[in-house]
């Protein structure tokens, strides 16, 4: 199992990840070592078993939708890099 | 006064209530050891001296009204320091989760687990080191520089809950949080000569922690006696409307001084976790543990966990997969720092690119292939698969045992640095750790020895789904009978 080059820039596009060459040299090794390693999933048989999401579920009701107050917005902006008008700002995104 | 630091938690509060010290100087106590101790141990990333004198001061008045009437109740922790992984809110304090993506965030909100231990009088003492969003069993991934482990400051303390392992054993705190994924709150126990527990998945609520793997993530406590983690736990634990995979179960409360019999327990001791590789030392501490339990009363099987040896790779596909998704949030956008860019994607690829780490960018990665169109069957699906197999391993042991003792980490504590060019090595430090959390049950670290080097050695005790107090009795049991817990660096 050896990843490409152009496997590896797919991922971290997909990831949205700015990687540098060396990075990206470092990383389609070090997948690849990985990936190989857990070929060995691939002896069992599990044809006929199901998949686990969770190791215990919780079994509970959804809560009544009710109205409830949430953080105050100016708590919940002071974490942001940039504001402006009480509002997260970004540049555009529409052309 | 003798060093109030080295009090258990039961003696502390007993202390406090009768007035032998006040809480001031309990506080005092742990602030200037952490002061003395903690430039070079690095277990803590954030202090809050002010913030909890001020608290100690609230509590000391809480107490001296309370000695006026002293049959009205007191909150079960007043005035008890706690120190919190930094990868749970505190609101008011920052939380970085080792990495610089979170550079200055300060949450808004407490988690669930911090504001019932805080209801329950607890004073936080500050925010402890974890490896970059708990992905790490070494702490070394910490953007923030490696907490030093206390038996040998060359040595890593485990993770990714080092820094709260790191600052129980060297009496920073009576008691700590940290969270265990695949292994972050047992096997750092483990490498700093302390207990910790690992509960339920579901048991304890999730809301404020900062998720990584969301079907594996547990919060879970360390300390040294188990009276003082059981106490802690029955106040986190319980069902939480914020947090939809907490199980609705009553929390009983767990008193360790009854009678502890142990003649009818059935130990099964899994056949797979002793590996050839392993660290002579390792095994015989945990095989004369378990000859010691047998001593007890207990009697001890062998069994088998016959698909143990996958849940390597199960784990390093689901919980990647899982954080690939749960760190989609950091974007730059609402939290963080922000490197500007003329786009919006651009900010993201640069934002996420520089202000992960290596480690963090390594999982994303793993993850988002496992996920990734044409892969997700070969790969996700099939860990799932397979994660169900070793579920099923845990449910037909439990038929024939009460429980299940076995080793925690191949090896005791290694030195700084020697696994930080290799990836898999790394990985291969939790192949006893993350069966529990793949199958949801809980599991208990506890000291049972020292390697030839003065490196503590740790057993864990894993359980049925929600038998805490089981395990709570067993080690409880082995303590009384041995002094390992008391050792201190």
């Amino acid at each position: 199992m050896s990843l490409t080059r152009e496997q590896v820039d797919h991922i971290a596009r997909l990831a949205r990840l700015n990687l540098s060459d060396e990075e990206r040299e470092r990383y389609r090794e070090q997948l690849s070592a990985i990936l190989d390693h857990f070929q060995r999933l691939q002896e069992l048989d599990t044809e006929a078993v199901p998949p686990t999401f969770r190791a215990v579920e919780s079994q509970r009701a959804p809560r009544p939708d009710q109205v409830q107050d949430s953080l105050p917005r100016a708590e919940l902006l002071s974490n942001a890099p940039e504001v402006e008008q009480n509002q997260f700002r970004v540049p555009p995104i529409l052309d | 006064m003798s060093d109030l630091t080295s009090l258990n938690l039961h003696r502390a509060i007993q202390g406090l209530r009768q007035g032998e010290f006040s809480c001031r100087e309990l506080i005092q106590a742990y602030l200037e050891r952490i002061q003395l101790l903690d430039l070079d141990l690095n277990a803590y990333l954030f202090t809050d001296p002010e913030g909890a004198l001020k608290q100690a001061e609230a509590a000391d008045q809480r107490l001296a009204e309370w000695r006026k009437f002293p049959q009205t109740e007191l909150p079960p922790l007043l005035g008890i320091p706690l120190a919190v992984k930094d990868i749970l809110c505190v609101k008011g304090m920052p939380c970085t989760c080792g990495s610089k993506i979170l550079e200055g965030f300060v949450p808004p909100y407490h988690a669930t687990a911090v504001e019932r231990l805080l209801a329950a009088g607890a004073i936080i003492l500050g925010k402890t080191n974890t490896d970059e969003f708990a992905m790490g069993s070494s702490t070394e991934n910490s953007a923030y520089g490696v907490t030093r482990n206390p038996w040998n400051r060359e040595r890593v303390p485990g993770g990714s809950s080092g820094g709260s392992a790191a600052a129980v054993a060297a009496r920073l705190a009576p008691v700590a949080l940290g969270t265990d994924t695949g292994g972050s709150v047992r096997q750092p126990a483990s490498f700093c000569g302390v207990s910790g527990l690992k509960p339920t998945y579901g048991r304890v609520s999730r809301y404020g922690l900062v998720a990584y793997g969301s079907s594996l993530d547990v919060v879970g406590v360390f300390g040294r006696e188990m009276q003082e983690i059981a106490l802690i736990y029955e106040l986190m634990a319980g069902v939480d409307p914020r947090d939809a995979t907490t199980v609705d179960l009553p929390v009983p409360h767990i008193d360790l001084n009854q009678n502890i019999e142990l003649s009818n327990l059935r130990i099964g001791v899994p056949k797979e976790y002793f590996l050839p590789g392993m660290q002579p030392q390792v095994e015989q501490a945990i095989r004369e543990a378990i000859r010691h339990l047998q001593a007890l009363g207990a009697q001890v099987e062998e069994i088998s966990l016959p698909h143990t040896e996958y849940a390597l790779p199960v784990y390093y596909l689901i919980a990647p997969a899982e954080a690939s998704a749960n760190l989609a949030r950091y974007d730059g956008i609402r939290y963080g720092p922000r490197l500007s860019a003329a786009t919006m994607w651009d900010i993201f690829y640069r934002t996420r690119g520089e202000k992960f780490g290596a480690e963090v960018k390594r999982r994303i990665m793993l993850g988002t292939y496992a996920l990734s169109a044409g892969y997700y069957d070969a790969y996700y699906g099939k860990a799932q698969k397979v994660r169900t197999l070793i579920k099923q391993d845990f449910e037909r042991a439990f038929q024939t045992v009460d429980v299940i003792a076995a080793p925690i980490a191949p090896t005791t504590a290694f030195p700084i640095g020697e696994h930080t060019d290799d990836p898999l090595a790394m990985y291969l430090e939790d192949v006893f750790t993350l069966p529990a959390n793949l199958a949801g049950v809980p599991g208990l670290a506890f000291p049972v020895g020292f390697d030839q080097q003065g490196l503590p050695i740790g057993m864990q005790l894993m359980g049925s789904y929600f038998q805490e107090e089981l395990l709570f009795r067993i080690a409880h049991a082995y303590q009384l009978t041995t002094d390992w817990h008391l050792r201190t660096p």
